[in-house]
């Protein structure tokens, strides 16, 4: 459907539309009313820019709209915008979210809303438009929001959420959400759109309150604080990252509520774990080939579940662990790399070893590298992690830390 | 067609020394060196652009020295900039406004967006953002870069501002190299005038003139669009002079020649002050010497150096299409 044709479905009732995942987040930042749009050019990510401008070219959508001379300048215009009080919209991928880095530092230590789309994509070199997750989890200690969606359904809503989310007063955090390069950026799917007064309902104005940069309110926004408040400073970022959470719940609750649209746990889903004996985690797209080699390995009897992460940050530690703990064995598989990191593993992979660290029971824990550039997870990759972890499971001594899908 | 659709300030110009209001927008809580111009351009700059007004500075001196956390010395309200965004830092803001203004949002006033940097936040690091901000025709806004000639906040490098053979931390004279700095100063004004066409005012201005400076600065926040004003500050600590000269040095820059003063508004260019007396041979070019000795970053300089030195000034102003501006004749406009 052409941009326009979508933009018009949002006024009646709610409308079936066959767009992208880049397209469905361009449709949330239409419903959402954003003021102010930086683009500049990398793909995969581009894609939602165009769809923008292409509503905003046929008078569907009221913002400014820059096209910014590098990603440094894409990343630094919404900032600003925002602390005037304007809702705002970026992205990027691979290395151009690199370029932007020094921006991504400051906007959340600046306490500044932000909702961007990373279109993951390989980190050059070598040169690879396909996904990785390199990009976005280069900010993970930042105090970015960041959250994986695997269709283009859930990026739409997940973008809504986002802003309430980010918005939030007692949050006041930028937040990422993470489209799988190709997989899911250029994959068109049949996407439920919301009616615009469903999502006013459920989507308040971003009210910037005594933080916002005006004549009327003569504040000095980020100071020199040095030793003497730097930490106190930090700390306050840090209790907003750890009310994040709360605020994430309330927010899809009241989601479900109003827009009718529900996503079990927020945090990560399950997908055939009631009687698991291993499950496999893994964050993005590639939960549709794991759920098909699921559907092929049940049949076979081999009781394998999966359980997809969808925020990465905040990280739902706790509840991640409990779930986690009941199973005889875990495979992780990153879309991802940490060279040098404890067993070599992948971010993931890390992160679940540590939540479950507390815990008192520790399933047996193998890390998976697969699928990196681009490269496709196929059915069989997935059976064959399944058949490691199952033997991990029964005592079998294995690698902390494999590639999978790699030529040797 | 660009269309700035929220309302413009009006500033006049001040008549005079006496009509400038006493009101101050940037006031005590610094701690910038004594004899610091960066400083008085500050405070002038705020001066000139009234109570609504938004600043938005990038790092550097007058980042660092201005706003310890709790003693801030700004009145109107003020943002930090990372160091190479003053460009982005003033395109965000106003284009921030202008959609809350336009869509009902926000009241609809004239709100003044100024963004600052150093030479080394704006001649380096932030040419290519300012330079885009400045093909921009639908926001009102100005980028003020404060030129002290290195970058100061940091312990004196460098900048791509920096003269010719000074005496930086990471240039310093050595036994077998006198002049590890040979890269001659940045054009920035002049480069950003003749390279966006659209930009309807940019100024270089001296605060040692300063009525002429914040009349620049009402000019360009006033005239509707992006605009550039570049300020050569005299700095006491990078430049090691005592701190009472301050004044006396940034005349120099301009009476010697170094420093030529212009506006190029709505595509015309006008020279102003002495550079103007200069231009029209009512008055004569001092040595550059006399600016140059005064100076301990250049206390190295050898008379072979003073004579380069001199011979690039006298280049400039004889051989220059526009003297301090255009660095480069027609074959047409053969002598």
């Amino acid at each position: 459907m052409t941009p326009t044709a979508v933009a018009e479905s949002t006024k009646g009732t709610e409308q079936t539309a066959l767009i992208t995942g880049s397209e469905a987040i361009a449709v949330a930042c239409k419903l959402a009313d954003v003021d102010v749009i930086t683009g500049y050019p990398i793909r995969p990510y581009d894609t939602v820019i165009q769809y923008i401008a292409q509503l905003i070219a046929d008078g569907e959508m009221d913002c400014e709209y820059i096209v910014a001379e590098g990603e440094h300048s894409q990343f630094e215009i919404v900032k600003h915008a925002s602390t005037v009080g304007a809702r705002v919209f970026c992205g990027s991928s691979g290395v151009g979210w690199m370029y932007a880095f020094e921006c991504l530092t400051v906007t959340p230590a600046l306490r500044v809303p932000m909702v961007v789309m990373v279109g993951n994509r390989a980190l050059d070199d070598p040169g690879a438009f396909g996904v990785e997750h390199n990009d976005a989890l280069a900010v993970r200690d930042l105090g970015w929001q960041l959250v994986w969606v695997d269709s283009a359904q859930e990026a739409l809503d997940t973008a809504l959420i986002a802003y309430r989310v980010a918005e939030d007063r007692r949050i006041f955090l930028p937040c990422a959400i993470s489209c799988d390069g190709a997989f899911l950026t250029h994959s068109q799917a049949h996407v439920k759109i919301p009616p615009q007064d469903q999502v006013n309902q459920f989507l308040p104005r971003y009210d910037r309150g005594d933080l916002l940069l005006h004549p009327d309110n003569p504040i000095s926004v980020a100071p020199q604080a040095n030793e003497d408040w730097l930490m106190e400073i930090r700390r306050q970022t840090a209790a907003a990252m750890d009310r994040s959470m709360g605020v994430i719940r309330e927010a899809y609750k009241d989601y479900e509520k109003i827009i009718g649209r529900s996503y079990g746990n927020p945090f990560f889903e399950e997908y055939m774990t009631d009687d698991a004996d291993i499950v496999l985690v893994g964050m993005g797209t590639l939960s549709t080939p794991v759920k098909v080699a699921i559907r092929k390995m049940r049949q076979e009897g081999k009781k394998v579940g999966l359980v997809r992460v969808r925020w990465f940050r905040p990280f739902a530690a706790e509840e991640l662990a409990k779930s986690l703990s009941r199973f005889k064995g875990i495979g992780v598989i990153d879309r991802d790399f940490s060279l040098g990191s404890p067993y070599a593993s992948g971010v993931l992979t890390t992160e679940v070893r540590t939540a479950l660290y507390p815990a008192a029971k520790h399933p047996p824990i193998i890390g998976f590298i697969c699928g990196l550039g681009g490269r496709e997870v196929t059915v069989p990759d997935v059976e064959k992690m399944s058949d490691i972890t199952f033997a991990a499971a029964a005592g079998k001594a294995q690698p902390a830390t494999q590639w999978i899908g790699v030529r040797e | 067609m660009a269309t700035i659709d929220y309302p413009l300030p009006k500033l006049e110009p001040f008549k005079g020394q006496k009509k400038i209001p006493l009101e101050e927008f940037f006031t005590s809580g610094h701690r910038t060196c004594q004899g610091c111009e960066s400083a008085l351009v500050m405070k002038m700059m705020a001066k000139a652009a009234g109570p609504r007004t938004i600043v938005l500075g990038s790092t550097g001196c007058m980042y660092v020295a201005n706003t310890t956390y709790y003693s801030t010395s700004w009145v109107i309200p003020w943002m930090h900039t990372q160091l190479g965004s003053s460009g982005s830092a003033a395109l965000g803001t106003a284009a921030g406004l202008k959609a809350l203004m336009r869509k009902g949002k926000m009241k609809k006033e004239p709100i003044n967006v100024i963004a600052f940097c150093g030479d080394g936040g704006g001649a380096d690091m932030g040419l290519s953002a300012i330079s885009a901000t400045l093909t921009h025709p639908d926001y009102n806004l100005l980028i003020l870069m404060y030129d002290n000639e290195s970058y100061a906040n940091t312990d004196i490098q460098l900048s791509g501002s920096t003269p010719y053979g000074a005496n930086t931390t990471f240039s310093p004279p050595g036994k077998v190299k006198r002049i590890l700095h040979h890269r001659w100063k940045k054009n920035m004004a002049g480069m950003l005038a003749a390279g966006h066409p659209e930009c309807k005012y940019i100024a270089t201005v001296d605060m040692s003139y300063g009525l002429q400076a914040m009349n620049c600065v009402r000019k360009a926040l006033s005239i509707g669009g992006p605009t550039f004003i570049h300020s050569l500050d005299p700095c006491p600590k990078g430049w090691d002079y005592d701190p009472m000269i301050s004044h006396d040095l940034g005349e120099l820059a301009v009476t010697t020649g170094v420093w030529p003063l212009y506006e190029i508004e709505n595509g015309l260019l006008k020279l102003y002050g002495k550079t103007k007396e200069i231009a029209e041979g009512r008055y004569k070019r001092l040595p550059v010497r006399d600016y140059l000795l005064r100076q301990g970053r250049f206390a190295h300089f050898k008379d072979e150096d003073f004579d380069y030195f001199q011979s690039k000034i006298d280049q400039m102003w004889e051989k220059w299409l526009y003297p301090g501006i255009i660095p480069f004749r027609a074959e047409l406009d053969k002598e």
